[in-house]
């Protein structure tokens, strides 16, 4: 029994019931997600004060039907053989050695009728109204994945590490600043050497 | 008879509880300060595709969300089952996506006005068609980096 005159103690065993009770609440409210994507720069929407002129052979361009059915380079092609072509396309560098345009370090068949070299060469993607979003993404990811593929292999020749962890790790926050410079250089010099030049154009209506 | 009194054998003393309520609690702040709370319901289907050659969206401070797909099973009786847009959280015409980027962007503060990212979290099964009309639109306010939102996935599951 409490002594006369002391306030009584307050019974703090439903603590724990409470800080459940509280607990469960927040558990079953999360949503822990952290969102993930496709990163694109859309063209600006002035036209360039000059024209350039581009050689047909150093434009891939690839065009999705209303069925999601694909056309790469004027030839019917899956979506599946897509990264490859992309990939000999933009590695062919068809330039002849001794020109200013010659790419020493391309790996492809240097087939002078394909792109020069991989800084010149353009990916053109062109799609439907009634195109289904899931294949222009599928379409992107491919042509994406076949710049990083590229990019990875040079990156594994020239600093023994594979680009994208080397970008993930320069986009990320959490890396030291010391170690920022040194990567972000890196990634400069892989991004060079095979640019992205991958246009989307306006949507045709036919 | 022994001066000490023997424990009585074969009954294991009790596990204290007492700490029970700080373990609980610590999870509980866990819990509360990793919570996000949705800002805005949904009201348009929203499954997105697949892709595996994605990069993730750090600060988040830095987004813009543009949600589209065809509206949700309630609202389908009003709006009908084509693909819409929503801005926070109304339905909206391709024609007031740029007027919203420019609200959302004046909201922020002024050093980031210029490294805004327009995440576009479209349903699979949308049209390119609305996606042309909002990526015009953009183009127009001069927002041009967009990240097209996907799950980590194989991409030609979107196929299927």
């Amino acid at each position: 029994m409490p002594k006369r005159g002391a306030p009584p103690e307050v019974n703090a065993g439903s603590m724990a019931d409470i800080a459940f009770l509280l607990l469960i609440f927040f558990l079953v409210t999360t949503t822990i997600e952290t969102d993930a994507g496709l990163d694109r720069m859309l063209p600006p929407i002035e036209p360039p004060e000059t024209d350039v002129v581009i050689k047909q052979k150093n434009i891939f361009e690839v065009i999705i039907n209303k069925n999601g059915q694909l056309f790469a380079d004027e030839e019917l092609v899956e979506v599946s053989q897509l990264r490859e072509k992309a990939m000999s396309f933009l590695d062919n560098g068809g330039a002849p050695s001794g020109t200013p345009d010659y790419c020493n370090y391309c790996q492809g068949a240097r087939n002078t009728s394909s792109s020069d070299n991989p800084s010149k060469a353009i990916i053109s993607l062109k799609n439907d109204r009634e195109t289904p979003y899931g294949t222009y993404i599928t379409v992107q990811n491919e042509i994406v994945g076949a710049y990083n593929d590229l990019r990875n292999r040079e990156a594994q020749r020239l600093y023994k590490r594979d680009f994208t962890a080397m970008e993930a790790a320069y986009l990320n926050p959490e890396t030291a600043e010391s170690l920022k410079d040194d990567l972000k250089e890196k990634v400069k010099n892989i991004q060079d050497l095979f640019p992205q030049k991958f246009s989307e154009a306006e949507t045709s209506n036919n | 008879m022994s001066k000490f009194s023997k424990k009585k054998d074969g009954e294991l003393p009790a596990v204290s509880t007492a700490s029970l309520p700080d373990i609980v609690f610590m999870l509980l702040f866990f819990f509360m300060t990793v919570t996000v709370m949705k800002d805005s319901s949904l009201k348009v289907d929203n499954i997105l595709p697949n892709a595996n050659e994605i990069k993730k969206l750090e600060k988040k401070d830095r987004i813009i969300y543009i949600y589209a797909g065809a509206p949700t099973q309630e609202y389908q009786k009003v709006f009908g089952t084509e693909t819409k847009i929503q801005l926070n959280d109304k339905f909206a015409n391709a024609t007031d996506v740029g007027d919203y980027i420019l609200s959302e962007r004046a909201k922020k503060p002024q050093e980031l006005q210029n490294v805004l990212t327009t995440a576009l979290k479209v349903d699979k099964n949308a049209n390119m068609g609305i996606i042309s009309d909002i990526k015009l639109e953009l183009r127009k306010v001069n927002a041009l980096k967009v990240n097209y939102t996907t799950y980590d996935g194989d991409a030609f599951r979107n196929l299927q």
